[in-house]
């Protein structure tokens, strides 16, 4: 339980500036960048500036029984940091320096609060670049992404944030700090510890520090629209190019409802009739080369029967990208609940998922717009709500159910980056079925026997053993 | 039925309810994280805008209270710079709400007693003008000369400041003995001009950099407009509208228009982004609903221009050709920039005045934390966002910052030299004007 004798222990820790307490803090870090999930109430917010004071705080709160939510910049899509038993908010922000920039081995140093863009920044300086690039690049933390392995606009080419980081060091849930992984592009020394606190959102320990590789950015970059008549079309030309032999940085799609809302919104000169748009780019280190795949793209996209224009300056490039950065802002702009998904299938079905979309929303009388990586087969269902209209989000769940019902038939998953949370852990069992589900409670139970760390998240316990747990604290 | 029972539509800032469609808007994705100011330095939630509009949610449904003093504390830490409405994708309009909480505040509670006594002078031009010549009469005792025409407040005075951050380590402008508008005639006559604009000075100009408002009358006669500068003109109100108070903004805006009126200028002129915004946004929508001000507000706003936006785009002004050596890099006023829209033109002025050699800084449209009156009651705040400046500032080797607007004058001026940078402060339109004046030299 959390009192003031535990409120004061907190300040001595972490110093009395960096403990907020205030009802206005409370009501603050009581949500996240999801919709449509309840909102907590924290008791208090603790700001750790080091690891020794991460380490005193969750030997307080383990002795004290009171669960710990650390968090980061508080972007994330599932309402994976949102304190729904009440407890500490740990927010890392204020660790956000950047230890190291290593141009030699290719790898960087950060501590948990740095953001992603900062360490872009200072990687830019020596022509390298950390490439996971999610729509939250300017925000969200580098602690927050590992823990969510967020993916963004270049996973199809450059992979995600699992892909880039090579160790870390974690507080666990007996307060010990413990370091694994490094600097070598080889280590097989130990399990895979990098891995299975990759996307672990929280629940297994609390990450300090990240050791993560660098790319040397590339130099040449072509970007090209695509429009067409028919989605199948589009769904071609994106199989046709990965046939070609070429991955492009990105590949995204929109659909006509996400088209015809972005020209309403924007004036960007789409055309409205079309049922599909791509946007692809083609980047790398040699013009020849990057030429070389441009002009396969445009093979693929004319076979395919798309209406093409292409980039021939940073200007033009903008222009061309200024459809797809208007994907988001322009269908939230149609209602007050933006229910946004990431349900993900296997490129090759991303025809099929999209009319199956199209079917959903039809079905349900509802307002969705989809765009996504079309490259990753990661869509991303959009669907706009009234809040107040009871009926209207009754019918929002139930398409929800049905359109991680149609991913995981067309070989899919729940989640392509956004992470399961609260928002989809009543889904979970439904893909990795129940040998599955008692894996992961294994491992949270073997890690983090209290629950300490951010219950009621991503691992679904049944009622009676969560009321055997608490009782065991 | 009386005529003024005739439901008009609703302002947000009389009626707090109004503002739930714009709290809607947001959805909390927390992109404000990357632009504000105020969250790059203490990284709490309540400091950016998704958090006071999460607060404000709390308020509207009623589990917190208007005027509970941590909600008031939060409201006023807030800068009303508007960087998160240019990022923000779903265009929520902070500045509306933020204000439009405030005004609320100053509805149920009145304006607490200080600024009561702040501002009721403002009521009252008159008054206010005595106050502000004898504060620069009496700043001769109270400060010392410190640099080039700065003044720092002198011990014992010193000694007291201390205690509200006003140290002797801070740098002010001192006040001009003689304030603009009283040394320059009401008319400033040219033959065969091209067009007789007004100058709305503001409260910085007059009193504490006249010189550049001269400098800005020069320019206008260089290029052949004629320059109505009506005494009876007051402060644009916007230091007392972010603090809630609506009846002197009110007020103050009437004043104004029918000074404005009176001259029958065909364009406005600004030198200051938050008086050009009032102009052009804040005096329409305060008024929305007056069946008098509503169409002046209307016909003002859409002749309102930055005196740089005037020269380029309204009356393509004359080339300089008089030679002034300098590197200089130039800061975006917040209000200017992002409520006037304003920020390539006094670029490209700068651009085209012979021998000034142009340095972009990074991040030039980051405020500098004047904020008007928040570097005075958020003064530790306000440094630390002053200091980021100053770094951009220095790192790009100019010799001179250039801006737009007299309030991130005063303020980059007392950073500067408290970060050691040895930059010269200016107005861009000092500069043309100087360009101007050395064609006769050369």
């Amino acid at each position: 339980m959390i009192d003031s004798a535990l409120i004061q222990k907190l300040r001595e820790i972490v110093g009395t500036g960096n403990v907020l307490t205030s009802k206005v803090n409370l009501v603050t870090y009581g949500y996240d960048a999801t919709a449509d999930v309840p909102q907590g109430r924290p008791d208090v917010i603790v700001m750790p500036t080091t690891a020794e004071q991460v380490q005193q705080v969750v030997n307080l709160a383990r002795r004290n029984g009171v669960a710990i939510y650390s968090r980061g910049a508080g972007t994330n899509l599932s309402g994976g940091t949102i304190p729904v038993e009440k407890g500490i908010v740990l927010s890392l922000q204020k660790m956000n320096k950047i230890v190291e920039v290593d141009a030699e081995n290719l790898t960087a140093v950060v501590q948990p609060g740095v953001i992603i863009q900062e360490l872009n920044n200072a990687a830019a300086k020596h022509g390298l670049m950390y490439p996971p690039d999610p729509g939250t690049v300017t925000t969200a933390t580098m602690g927050g992404s590992v823990a969510e392995n967020s993916g963004g606009l270049r996973g199809l080419k450059y992979g995600v944030t699992k892909h880039y980081v090579m160790g870390m060091e974690v507080v666990l849930a007996n307060g010990d700090r413990v370091r694994f992984g490094g600097k070598t592009v080889k280590n097989v020394t130990a399990y895979d510890f990098s891995n299975l606190f990759v996307g672990s959102e929280g629940t297994l320990g609390i990450i300090v520090e990240i050791t993560c590789k660098l790319l040397p950015a590339p130099k040449y970059r072509r970007a090209m629209l695509a429009t067409y008549k028919s989605v199948s079309d589009a769904g071609n030309t994106v199989s046709a190019i990965i046939k070609a032999q070429v991955i492009p940085a990105t590949l995204e799609i929109l659909d006509n409802m996400t088209i015809r809302t972005v020209e309403d919104f924007a004036h960007v000169g789409l055309p409205v009739e079309a049922e599909a748009l791509l946007l692809i780019e083609v980047d790398g280190m040699a013009e020849e080369v990057v030429a070389r795949e441009a002009e396969a793209v445009v093979r693929c996209v004319n076979e395919n029967h798309g209406n093409l224009r292409v980039a021939n300056s940073d200007a033009e490039r903008d222009a061309l990208w200024a459809a797809r950065r208007a994907a988001l802002p322009a269908l939230a702009s149609l209602n007050n609940t933006v229910v946004l998904e990431d349900a993900t299938v296997p490129r090759s079905h991303i025809t099929d998922m999209l009319l199956e979309l199209r079917a959903i929303a039809t079905k349900y009388k509802l307002t969705m717009g989809t765009f996504g990586h079309a490259g990753d087969g990661n869509l991303h269902p959009t669907i706009l709500a009234d809040k107040n209209n009871k009926d209207e989000m009754d019918r929002v769940h139930h398409a929800v159910d049905e359109i991680f019902a149609a991913a995981l038939r067309f070989g899919g998953t729940l989640s392509g980056e956004h992470g399961i949370g609260i928002a989809k852990m009543k889904y979970l069992g439904n893909e990795i079925g129940e040998t599955g589900l008692d894996l992961m409670r294994t491992l949270k139970n073997a890690l983090d026997p209290a629950h300490m760390f951010n219950p009621g998240k991503l691992v679904p316990f049944p009622k009676k053993e969560e009321a055997e747990v608490s009782h065991a604290r | 039925m009386p005529a003024e029972s005739v439901a008009r539509p609703q302002l947000a800032y009389d009626e707090l309810q109004a503002i739930q469609k714009e709290l809607d808007k947001c959805m909390h994705c927390g992109g404000c994280m990357a632009v504000c100011p105020v969250y790059a330095t203490n990284k709490t939630e309540a400091d950016v805008a998704r958090g006071k509009i999460a607060v404000a949610g709390a308020v509207l449904e009623g589990s917190l209270k208007l005027d509970d003093p941590e909600v008031v504390d939060m409201l006023f830490n807030c800068l009303v710079c508007k960087s998160c409405m240019q990022s923000c994708p779903t265009k929520v309009d902070f500045g509306r709400i933020m204000l439009a909480l405030r005004a609320a505040i100053v509805r149920e509670k009145g304006l607490p007693w200080l600024k009561k006594a702040i501002f009721s002078t403002l009521k009252h031009p008159e008054l206010f003008d005595r106050g502000m010549k004898l504060g620069a009469a009496l700043s001769g005792i109270a400060f010392r000369k410190v640099g080039e025409n700065g003044i720092a407040p002198r011990s014992p005075f010193a000694f007291v400041g201390k205690a509200v951050d006003f140290d002797e380590n801070r740098w002010l402008p001192a006040l001009a003995p003689v304030p603009l508008r009283d040394r320059q005639p009401e008319l400033v006559k040219i033959e065969k001009p091209v067009a007789r604009a007004a100058f709305f000075t503001g409260c910085s100009m007059n009193y504490f950099y006249p010189e550049t408002g001269e400098d800005l009358i020069q320019v206008l006669k260089e290029n052949r407009v004629e320059v109505a500068i009506p005494k009876k003109q007051a402060c644009c109100g916007i230091p007392v509208f972010v603090h809630g108070d609506l009846e002197t903004i009110r007020e103050l805006g009437r004043r104004n228009l029918d000074a404005m009126e009176a001259t029958g200028a065909e364009y406005l002129i600004t030198g200051c982004g938050s008086c050009g915004g009032a102009w052009q946004h804040e005096y329409k929508e305060i008024f929305a609903t007056d069946p008098e001000y509503a169409k002046k507000a209307e016909y003002w706003a859409a002749r309102t221009y930055d005196i740089s936006a005037f020269l380029l785009d309204v009356i393509h002004y004359r080339k300089p050709t008089g030679k002034v050596e300098a590197v200089v890099t130039y800061h975006d006023s917040c209000h200017l920039k992002k409520t006037m829209k304003v920020s390539r033109e006094p670029r490209e002025i700068l651009k085209d005045v012979p021998g000034v050699t142009y340095k972009e800084m990074a991040n030039a449209d980051a405020c500098c934390g004047s904020g008007g009156s928040y570097v005075l009651t958020h003064f530790g705040t306000a440094t630390d966002i002053a200091e980021r400046k100053v770094n951009s500032v220095k790192d790009t080797g100019a010799d001179t910052v250039a801006t737009g607007c007299p309030a991130c004058m005063m303020q980059i001026f007392d950073n500067l030299h408290r970060f050691g940078g040895e930059q010269k402060v200016r107005h861009y339109i000092s500069i043309l004007a100087e360009s101007y004046r050395n064609e006769q030299s050369s």
